[in-house]
């Protein structure tokens, strides 16, 4: 099969992982396959094979609706002046690590 | 020769053979996520094949290394099971030979990971886990392919026609597998047999296969006999280590 057909032919899915409990699934890339179940065990083949994770979830690429980049000024600059959403305005004690 | 070296050995052979024989997809797959699934997969087995071989060697004490063993022994001191030597063929005879073998070895490694000998209950116990994943994995394709196109239905059934025949040598057990049951090391043939068949019923009912049996029972793996393919296999498996004794890089 030709690398053509296999994209007319196979939908595209995107991966997601998580690297273990607690955290939240990352995305990892994407791949094609004929069905959801497919997807899985490709991502389970080509992504988690040096012990990336310990949940997977795969996407159909065309069920995620993104952002385009002409609206990037309207989407993303109104934020860029509020530093003061960040909580940096706070003294972190010594003996906190985790934040 | 000792029945648990014998074993380590049959199961270290099973493993390196059919392991070899996947590997041989690298870059040849259908497509680059099953290029990398075989490759996993052939992994897993030369993985097995070197526990079996350390502990067969460790066994023997004669200082034999698992490379030794892979790499110094001819065809007739190979005891694998004639049906992992069986060519790739096509897509469809690669995954039918997968899963008859993943679904026999799922199940040995199952009751020998519980069984009495704890060196092979560590490997098993490890392997089980792997062979699970490959019948799950040629499972799903087999279904794909019996129940897809009028050409893939037609490869699949070639396929299981062409393999079946060697399926019957997976529970030939001679006096070395009847120890070992003994022993409680192995499931008894019959135990094993109905379990792989149930496992596969269900694949090949969902993939619209049928077994044609047709009274061929080729064997005779176990004692060192095989098919022209497994020469060939070797030949071109151990050439560097034959033409240069010890050579490391």
């Amino acid at each position: 099969m030709s690398q053509d057909q296999t994209e007319q032919e196979w939908p595209l899915f995107e991966v997601f992982i998580r690297s273990k409990q607690g955290v939240s699934h990352v995305h990892a890339g994407s791949l094609h396959a004929a069905d959801a179940r497919m997807a899985l065990e490709n991502a389970r083949d080509v992504y988690t094979r040096r012990n990336e994770g310990c949940s997977l979830w795969v996407v159909p690429s065309a069920a995620v609706t993104a952002s385009s980049p002409e609206e990037k000024g309207a989407f993303f600059e109104p934020s860029e002046s509020k530093i003061y959403r960040h909580p940096t305005f706070y003294d972190v004690p010594d003996d906190v690590e985790c934040l | 020769m000792d029945a648990v070296i014998a074993t380590a050995l049959r199961f270290g052979d099973n493993a390196m053979v059919l392991g070899q024989r996947l590997g041989r997809w690298v870059s040849r797959s259908p497509t680059i996520e099953l290029d990398v699934g075989f490759a996993n997969q052939a992994l897993d087995l030369i993985g097995q094949a070197n526990l079996f071989y350390e502990l067969a060697g460790r066994l023997e004490g004669k200082g034999r290394s698992a490379d030794d063993l892979a790499f110094l022994r001819g065809a007739d001191e190979y005891y694998n099971v004639q049906l992992v030597e069986q060519p790739n063929g096509d897509f469809a005879q690669t995954v039918m030979r997968q899963v008859l073998y993943a679904a026999y070895a799922d199940i040995v490694f199952d009751f020998m990971a519980k069984g009495s000998n704890d060196d092979l209950a560590a490997i098993a116990a490890k392997g089980q886990k792997e062979m699970a994943y490959h019948f799950r994995h040629a499972g799903e394709w087999v279904i794909r392919l019996g129940d897809g196109t009028e050409e893939s239905h037609a490869r699949s059934q070639k396929a299981l026609d062409f393999l079946w025949p060697w399926s019957h040598e997976l529970f030939a057990y001679d006096a070395v597998d009847e120890k070992m049951v003994r022993q409680d090391v192995l499931p008894d043939a019959e135990t094993i047999k109905k379990q792989w068949m149930e496992s596969l019923g269900e694949v090949f009912e969902r993939a619209g296969l049928i077994i044609n049996e047709d009274g061929w029972q080729p064997g005779g793996g176990r004692e060192g006999v095989h098919s022209e393919h497994l020469s060939y296999l070797l030949t071109e498996m151990q050439v560097l280590p034959r033409t240069y004794p010890g050579t490391q890089w």
